[in-house]
């Protein structure tokens, strides 16, 4: 139980995917010019990164692993992310009209986003079990929506801060982000993986 | 052989995937975008068809699907910025095409100069003028939306829009500015 719960705090912070592993930077720039779609791209994000980082191990595991194709991994993951989130976008649509708006323009989004390919793949180097892909797949989420919404926090009170004219706009954004990756090495040792 | 069976594996599962979405896209199949629909009820159902569109749903269904949400001359600048807030987008200018004056107007035909023609009639999009071939037209000022659409048509140029006085029978407080909320 520790093991996840340190997987888990470790994913979130320490190995945030975003300031620390580099990934998903396009949605982290893209949306998070207003808090309440930074919001809803992160529970889009969340849900299909937990999702896929599961059926990508099944996919691996039961399916790749043993004839000996690995090395069809990204191939496959994209393929198994795609149809995560085209089916989940159906579902949502069909089920709920409030959450597809919330998050029905984000969700078309992520199946681009380098995270979610990332943590499948990296799911198997480090040689996950189950569990710990879910918790994996969760935390690096969680991280990637904490970031996410904190960043978009920021930038709503840099709209209206009084930043000299060169600076403005995606230059003191680029800025707050290397800040913001220079505070998160912080955590580096809080948690050993 | 392993080329082979890697070509099989990801065909089949590609195949089976595509399935999925395919039954999918059957079971979950939903009738009208919900967004097209909350955008049509943003906007002021005048049915003008100014923005190039005939009437008001269409176009909420060509904005859902990424027209530009600046069309609307009718709804004006209240409107661009309600459909902004919705779809996440910088509320843009209106189109250059409109003029950005939304006060409410009516239509007013000078009978002494109308021909009689019906031209007027058959572009009114909601049936407010009333008249016949060589008869003097008229407008009936209830039903009017204020569109415009009748004053291009006419050939002798006698209809004009008026703006309508603010009385204290017509006046409505600004109550936009309050979200209204349905309550379940």
């Amino acid at each position: 139980m520790t093991d996840y719960l340190l997987l888990l705090v470790g994913t979130v912070l320490v190995n945030n995917f975003v300031l620390v592993k580099f990934l998903g930077l396009c949605p982290f720039m893209g949306v998070s010019s207003r808090t309440e779609t930074a919001i809803g791209m992160s529970f889009a994000t969340t849900f299909v990164m937990t999702v896929a980082s599961l059926l990508s191990y099944i996919v691996n595991t039961y399916i790749l692993a043993p004839l000996g194709l690995e090395y069809l991994t990204t191939m496959m993951f994209i393929l198994v992310i795609a149809v995560v989130v085209q089916f989940t976008e159906m579902v949502v649509h069909k089920t709920s009209a409030n959450l597809y708006r919330l998050l029905g323009i984000f969700l078309p989004l992520i199946t681009t986003n380098c995270a979610v390919l990332g943590v499948a793949l990296l799911n198997i180097y480090e040689q996950h079990n189950f569990l710990e892909s879910i918790v994996y797949g969760f935390g690096a989420a969680v991280g990637f929506s904490l970031v996410l919404i904190m960043f978009s926090a920021m930038r709503e009170k840099l709209a209206n801060a009084d930043i000299p004219k060169p600076f403005k706009g995606s230059a003191i954004a680029m800025i707050t982000a290397g800040l913001m990756s220079l505070a998160f090495m912080g955590f580096t040792g809080l948690v050993k993986l | 052989m392993t080329t082979l069976m890697a070509i099989l594996v990801l065909g089949s599962m590609a195949l089976l995937f595509g399935a999925i979405l395919g039954f999918a896209s059957v079971k979950f199949h939903v009738e009208g975008d919900p967004l097209a629909e909350q955008v049509d009820a943003l906007l002021p159902q005048t049915q003008c068809g100014q923005c190039g569109y005939p009437g008001c749903k269409p176009y909420a269904e060509a904005v859902a699907i990424g027209e530009a949400i600046n069309k609307c001359a009718p709804g004006g600048e209240d409107t661009i910025k309600k459909i902004a807030d919705l779809m996440g987008v910088e509320p843009p200018p209106l189109d250059e095409n409109h003029d950005t004056d939304n006060s409410p107007k009516v239509a007013f035909i000078i009978e002494e100069d109308c021909i009689g023609c019906t031209k007027c009639i058959q572009a009114c999009p909601v049936d407010a003028i009333l008249g016949t071939t060589k008869q003097m037209h008229t407008i009936i000022a209830d039903e009017c939306t204020g569109c415009d659409l009748c004053v291009e048509p006419c050939p002798v140029d006698c209809i004009v829009m008026i703006p309508i006085a603010k009385t204290p029978q017509n006046w409505q407080w600004d109550l936009n500015n309050i979200p209204v909320v349905q309550l379940d």
